[in-house]
């Protein structure tokens, strides 16, 4: 018995369930769905590891005519990933959700979003790819909106109009590329791409880079992220900023390793370029921010790019470096928006320089503000170190200097910008006649939670690692892939 | 047939990417839902024409030979209804861009932004709807 649609039938049925729950037992029930995605994913993982690439015919109709839904190492650990973030923004939501937004049925919304980014995680067919980015899209739509404050509209609106045109961008990509091969499944695809003329593929390949790029928000497509994400409520963005760009990235990584490698040197060459300059303007302009999410909006953006930078240089470690950053991402990154909500709470600001004074009140809280910062710097020993060592040993092997130099560079800058975040929020000495800080509570839980488990993968960095470079060696070896879904390897 | 289809298709192109690129957000939407109907029929076109032959397959199961292709059909007509699914929010969160913020220029929409960079907070969910109009009436 395959599982590979288990991890889709949890948050889909959690999502039914909390509409039709009293509003009180909803919050529980949202916990107790990202419980239930969480040991589905980890089921689907070690299935996976067991018994090698999982794939799964809906409604028995053989594989390049039905609908296909595929499990490799790559797709189980991005659905794992995403099961610990909804777990962690579950238990901070039942805390802080507020009523109002829970009566419009945000938990009933988070689930169908967790639910649209499996199924794109999970689906093993071009075009379903793109139904399963519109299931996301209009849940997320919904949530950064829920509530119609004045920010969130108009974030919301740029939002919207981006994502629209992105759907168009990859809708008609999805129709050229179904037009020049006759396919759509991703296996059936890959064994076809190779007999269509390599201008042609490259030009799709662009279509496919830009309407993803979109969604990833790499350069020069990120200006809508840092203007929407700040504006709904932190039990919102944690998880956008944890879950919906790498569900971009992750498409990048799917297409560019199954589908376009017929001309590396052009296509991987210009990911390479974006990457670069995804990574030195997002790490730039998040030092120049002076509100809080802003700014970890700009650093999400930042590093991006070293996902796209592995992706680019395309050898076994580097794909590798890619999987393991966006891993180890999503959690730092939720952690530290989660964190921004908790700084909201006690000092009732996010714009840094009315901050301050944390130190001496909240020591605790300020050394546990430092895991995530420094794992998303790169410091040994977090997550972020492996991540970023993988990356740059990948790109000194592959002899392209340039981008490990570049990749150096921005981790400083990174470093410089959480430090001057340190100081600012912890560090200096508060503003004067603001009112005492509150106490943040259970909130820190879910935090901690994130914080220690990116300093857990540091240490213990070995198992994610191998399946990290397992996932890059399916990569870039895509034929136990084909042979999977088409059941036979032609 | 197919060179028609392949004006058509970049006519409308010209006339979505006009509309999307004008800062009043409906014209974005028409924009958008002209723009969609190009895509498909990209979609439509790249699917091989050829045949006036409904993809049908005859009681006794032999195939109308020429037949059209189906599959292009199938997924444009996903296509359509997510792309209507998609119009319809956009109507209703324009909508309430316009209630609330008062503008559906695009170019003023950042500004709104800037005035209120940090979250917003419990209380401003659900604002109170403006009496004025009901009363003015």
């Amino acid at each position: 018995m395959s599982l590979v649609v288990l991890p889709l039938l949890v948050p889909l049925t959690t999502g039914i369930l909390a509409l039709l729950l009293p509003q009180r037992a909803q919050r529980f029930m949202g916990l107790l769905g990202a419980l239930g995605l969480l040991a589905a994913a980890a089921a689907l993982l070690v299935q996976v590891n067991q018994q090698g690439i999982q794939a799964v015919q809906i409604g028995n109709w053989p594989a390049p005519f039905g609908i296909t839904f595929v499990a490799d190492h790559l797709s189980a650990l991005m659905v794992l990933i995403t099961g610990v973030v909804a777990v962690a923004v579950a238990l901070y939501a039942l805390l802080e959700a507020d009523a109002p937004r829970e009566r419009l049925g945000y938990h009933a919304l988070t689930h169908l979003l967790l639910f649209g980014v499996n199924g794109a995680f999970l689906t093993g067919d071009v075009f379903n790819l793109y139904v399963w980015f519109e299931v996301l899209l209009l849940a997320s739509f919904v949530l950064m909106v829920l509530g119609a404050g004045r920010a969130q509209l108009a974030g919301g609106a740029k939002y919207f109009v981006v994502s629209l045109l992105s759907s168009l961008l990859f809708l008609a990509a999805v129709g050229l590329i179904y037009g020049s091969t006759g396919a759509l499944n991703l296996a059936d695809l890959a064994t076809r791409v190779g007999g269509v003329d390599p201008t042609l593929m490259n030009a799709i390949a662009m279509l496919f880079l830009v309407a993803f790029g979109l969604k990833a928000a790499i350069f020069p497509f990120f200006f809508w992220l840092p203007a929407s994400y700040p504006a709904p409520p932190v039990i919102v963005s944690a998880l956008f900023a944890g879950l919906l760009t790498k569900v971009g990235v992750y498409a990048l990584i799917r297409v560019f390793t199954l589908l376009f490698t017929q001309e590396p040197a052009f296509t991987h060459g210009v990911i390479l370029w974006l990457a670069g300059l995804t990574l030195v303007l997002g790490a730039l302009l998040a030092l120049a921010q002076g509100e809080l999410r802003r700014l970890l909006s700009f650093q999400l953006v930042s590093h991006i790019g070293y996902m796209l930078m592995g992706l680019g240089i395309l050898t076994p470690l580097a794909l590798a470096g890619s999987v393991f950053y966006a891993l180890n991402h999503m959690i730092v990154i939720s952690a530290l928006f989660l964190f921004a909500g908790l700084l909201q709470r006690l000092q009732g600001t996010t714009v840094l320089v009315r901050m301050g004074g944390l130190y001496r009140t909240h020591p605790g809280l300020s050394a546990l503000f430092l895991l995530p910062a420094f794992s998303l710097a790169g410091l040994p020993p977090f997550s972020g170190f492996w991540a970023k060592f993988t990356l740059a040993a990948a790109g000194l092997e592959a002899g392209q200097y340039a981008i490990v130099v570049v990749a150096l560079l921005v981790g400083l800058l990174t470093l410089l910008s959480m430090g001057l975040v340190f100081a600012e929020a912890f560090w200096k000495e508060p503003p004067e006649n603001r009112p005492a800080p509150g106490h943040p509570g259970g909130l820190v839980l879910p935090v901690a939670l994130l914080a220690l488990l990116s300093l857990g993968i540091g240490i213990w960095a070995e198992p994610l690692l191998a399946l990290s470079q397992q996932a890059a060696q399916e990569l870039l070896e895509p034929t136990p892939y084909i042979q999977a879904v088409l059941g036979v390897s032609r | 047939m197919e060179a028609l289809l392949a004006f058509a298709v970049g006519g409308l192109s010209a006339v979505g990417v006009y509309l999307m690129l004008r800062p009043h957000l409906i014209q974005f939407l028409i924009g958008f839902l002209v723009l969609g109907n190009a895509a498909n029929l990209v979609i439509f076109t790249a699917g091989r024409l050829g045949s006036e032959f409904p993809p049908l397959v005859q009681r006794s199961g032999e195939v109308m030979e020429p037949i059209a292709n189906p599959l292009p059909q199938a997924l444009i007509l996903t296509a359509i209804v997510i792309g209507f699914a998609l119009a319809a929010f956009g109507i209703v969160l324009f909508f309430r861009t316009q209630e609330v913020l008062g503008t559906l220029n695009a170019e003023v929409l950042p500004e709104v932004l800037e005035e209120a960079p940090t979250p917003s907070p419990v209380e401003e969910v659900l604002p109170p709807r403006p009496e004025k109009e009901r009363v003015a009436v």
